[in-house]
């Protein structure tokens, strides 16, 4: 019951959004307020999950395990911040205040179908929840419809729906797996109970063309040239969303055919997650160092860290698959708050130009001290939380003999490192250029949505509440560790 | 006559003109005609789905025949016109990337590649018809994706991508006639909503950069940062 009131909600929302008088006008705080209660019901339900396992609404349609629920949390957090940082950002940065319902009624849409991902159980209509990632958030990536945000749209749509299409193709040939194994149930433990039996002819094509179809939508390497250009055109909260919440929800379906292909293929399956992973993490850190704009680089960085949890859950174990969790938790909040940064870079100054920015800290301090907490915390440096995701993956490597794999991953972290600080230690420090005009001070929004964002990724990095624990280590149990 | 001894042969003649209706479309340059074709390879696809749903019936098949029927030769083609201005519709495309019997030769190969890739897939016990479908919708599949990358105006784009999704179909109706009906009628609607979001970004790029052409949008790069 609980998850059909998660995925309604947002769809309510969305037509009100919609409707003339007195829709429009309230709008934004409408959509601030339920994205909260979608929260405080995703908690509910998370709660629900560490206490029975398993939360039934539609058997076989709408179940909700640990990994779908860490998903369904994230969404909803990210989900929350994002649109309380829509409420001063977007009424700052759009030009005709007249059409800022169609964002509000989109972004609930958006909330809508990343929502569905994780708690459709079944890999068919899965895969239209994805689809449909896509097509509710193309035109959020538009909205500032101008050329280079229509031309980021169109590659946007393009790329992922040629990808969406190709994994179709997949996620039917593992339909027909299922069905010469004897099994009846397409749903991911329907899969996984006939696994063994399925035709491994098939289950590998339905893999790669899987691996392949998705990965273009997580921007593995080379399929991620879309989503610089998306991730940073798009309106800043909707940047925060896509990069720090959509690319991991897609991710997460890879994750679950895991080890289902496991059970047929055998070890093959991790080796190409491996290569694919390593791939994405080291283009991803060099291109990091050639970025000129702010929000590109946080979008490289999005695809070195989809890069490093693919290669986490290909490195095997449970170690390794507890350190995919942390990251994908970790990201999701860490990432969403360096985009809040640059986007207050962006209303404080005017530009997303790394070489146009400097001294930050002083001519404005609050900006300034946000693109560097959350740089800092994207880079991996401790005490925040995706240091010790990595850090949990490299033991994890390392202990699991993969000295190659780890090797290339903590050089290549390192280059990402100082690929990331490299800017912003030019964007924060050094002397603000002559006679720049005051800039104006930030929404109180914006700064409560930054506060409010900054917290987990201190907090999570110093303390992981045991509750949490259990969330993630099950969940790292469901992709075979 | 033995229903089952003709229905199989007519099948292979439905997949052989879908799979040229596919080349059509990477052919043709006038925006229409690669609409036209799109539109007779989703009736051929239908037309494949009644057949091996007919005897003995399996009604879903026929459902989905159905379906494919109404939604693509009738309610895309409405939906499109609605949404994407007349002046787009009546485009030639004069500077495709790559000419067309160069473009011909290469979908041939792809088609060669779809039969060498889906042939250890074909050693699995199945009916007659995956050994038609499989090859046939995974080419489609490739050509429709080949189509995508070369077209430069937005609406052959598009219908790339809906051939693309035709060709998955096309497979499925052979391999997987059991799949969920509800499934069927969703992804129909999914499509529809793809057209319609697509079909609004085009006018939108029409409205405000006075351009169809996605080809030649290639503003966001790093090295044009300066």
């Amino acid at each position: 019951m609980i998850l059909i009131v998660i995925l309604a909600l947002p769809l309510v929302a969305s037509i009100l959004c919609w409707t003339p008088k007195p829709g429009r006008r309230i709008a934004s705080r409408l959509t601030l307020v339920t994205n909260l209660a979608i929260l405080a019901l995703a908690v509910r339900a998370t709660l629900q999950v560490i206490a029975k396992g398993r939360v039934i609404a539609i058997p076989g349609w709408l179940e909700l395990d640990a990994l779908g629920a860490l998903i369904l949390l994230l969404v909803a957090a990210v989900g929350v911040t994002a649109s309380l940082y829509s409420l001063g950002y977007m009424k700052r940065t759009t030009h005709d205040l007249s059409i800022l319902h169609h964002y509000y009624g989109n972004f609930n849409l958006f909330i809508f179908s990343m929502l569905a991902v994780p708690v459709l159980v079944g890999p068919s209509v899965a895969w239209l929840a994805v689809e449909l990632t896509t097509l509710l958030s193309v035109l959020l990536v538009g909205f500032e419809s101008n050329r280079d945000a229509l031309e980021a749209a169109w590659k946007y749509a393009m790329l992922t729906l040629t990808g969406a299409a190709i994994a179709l193709f997949g996620f039917l040939l593992l339909f027909w797996a299922m069905h010469v194994a004897g099994g009846s149930t397409y749903t991911w433990s329907g899969l996984e109970a006939v696994a063994p039996h399925m035709p491994p002819a098939v289950v590998k094509m339905a893999y790669l063309t899987i691996l392949v179809g998705f990965g273009t939508k997580v921007g593995l390497v080379p399929l991620h040239t879309w989503l610089p250009d998306a991730h940073s055109q798009a309106p800043t909260p909707v940047c925060a969303l896509l990069s720090g919440i959509e690319t991991s929800a897609i991710l997460y379906v890879i994750l679950r055919l895991m080890p289902i292909a496991r059970a047929s293929l055998g070890d093959a399956v991790d080796r190409w997650a491996l290569v694919f992973g390593l791939i994405s993490v080291g283009v991803a850190a060099f291109l990091l160092i050639q970025v000129h704009d702010t929000k590109r680089l946080f979008a490289y960085s999005t695809v070195e860290h989809m890069g490093i949890i693919l290669t986490a859950a290909g490195l095997g174990g449970h170690a390794a698959a507890y350190g995919a969790m942390v990251q994908i938790f970790s990201h999701a909040f860490t990432k969403s708050f360096c985009f809040f940064a640059a986007g207050a870079v962006l209303m404080a100054l005017g530009t997303r130009e790394i070489a146009a920015v400097r001294g930050l800290i002083r001519s404005s301090p609050a900006a300034g001290a946000a693109l560097l907490t959350g740089s800092l915390a994207i880079a991996g440096a401790p005490p925040f939380a995706v240091f010790l995701g990595e850090f949990a993956i490299l033991k994890a490597g390392i202990a699991g003999g993969h000295y190659v794999a780890t090797g290339l991953l903590a050089i290549f972290l390192a280059v990402a490192f100082f690929g990331i600080l490299l800017h912003v230690n030019r964007m924060v420090f050094g002397n603000p250029p002559e006679n720049l005009p005051a800039p104006p001070g930030m929404p109180w929004s914006c700064a409560l949505a930054l506060l409010l964002a900054a917290a987990p990724v201190v907090i999570f990095g110093l303390y992981v509440p045991d509750t949490l624990h259990t969330l993630l280590s099950r969940a790292a149990g469901l992709i075979g560790g | 006559m033995n229903p089952t001894s003709f229905l199989p042969q007519l099948n292979a003649l439905a997949g052989g003109l879908f799979l040229l209706c596919t080349f059509g479309m990477v052919a043709t340059r006038q925006v229409q005609g690669c609409m036209r074709f799109f539109i007779w390879q989703s009736i051929f696809l239908a037309s494949s789905a009644f057949l091996l749903g007919v005897h003995p019936v399996v009604w879903d098949l026929l459902a989905v025949a159905a379906i494919n029927l109404i939604n693509k030769p009738v309610l895309i083609p409405w939906l499109l016109r609605k949404t994407v201005p007349e002046e787009v519709y009546t485009r030639r495309e004069i500077d495709q990337a790559l000419n067309i019997p160069i473009s011909l030769l290469i979908a041939l190969g792809l088609v060669i590649a779809a039969y060498v890739i889906t042939a250890p897939l074909l050693r699995i016990p199945a009916g007659p018809s995956v050994g038609v479908n499989l090859p046939i919708g995974l080419a489609a599949l490739l050509l429709g994706a080949y189509t995508l990358t070369v077209r430069r105006e937005a609406v052959p784009q598009l219908l790339g991508l809906l051939a693309m999704e035709n060709g998955a179909f096309f497979t499925s109706i052979a391999i997987a006639p059991e799949l969920h009906l509800f499934v069927e009628l969703v992804v129909a609607f999914d499509v529809l909503i793809a057209v319609f979001v697509i079909g609004v970004l085009t006018r939108a790029l029409q409205e405000h950069i006075g351009t169809t052409n996605v080809g030649s949008l290639a503003a966001l790069k790093e090295e044009s940062a300066p």
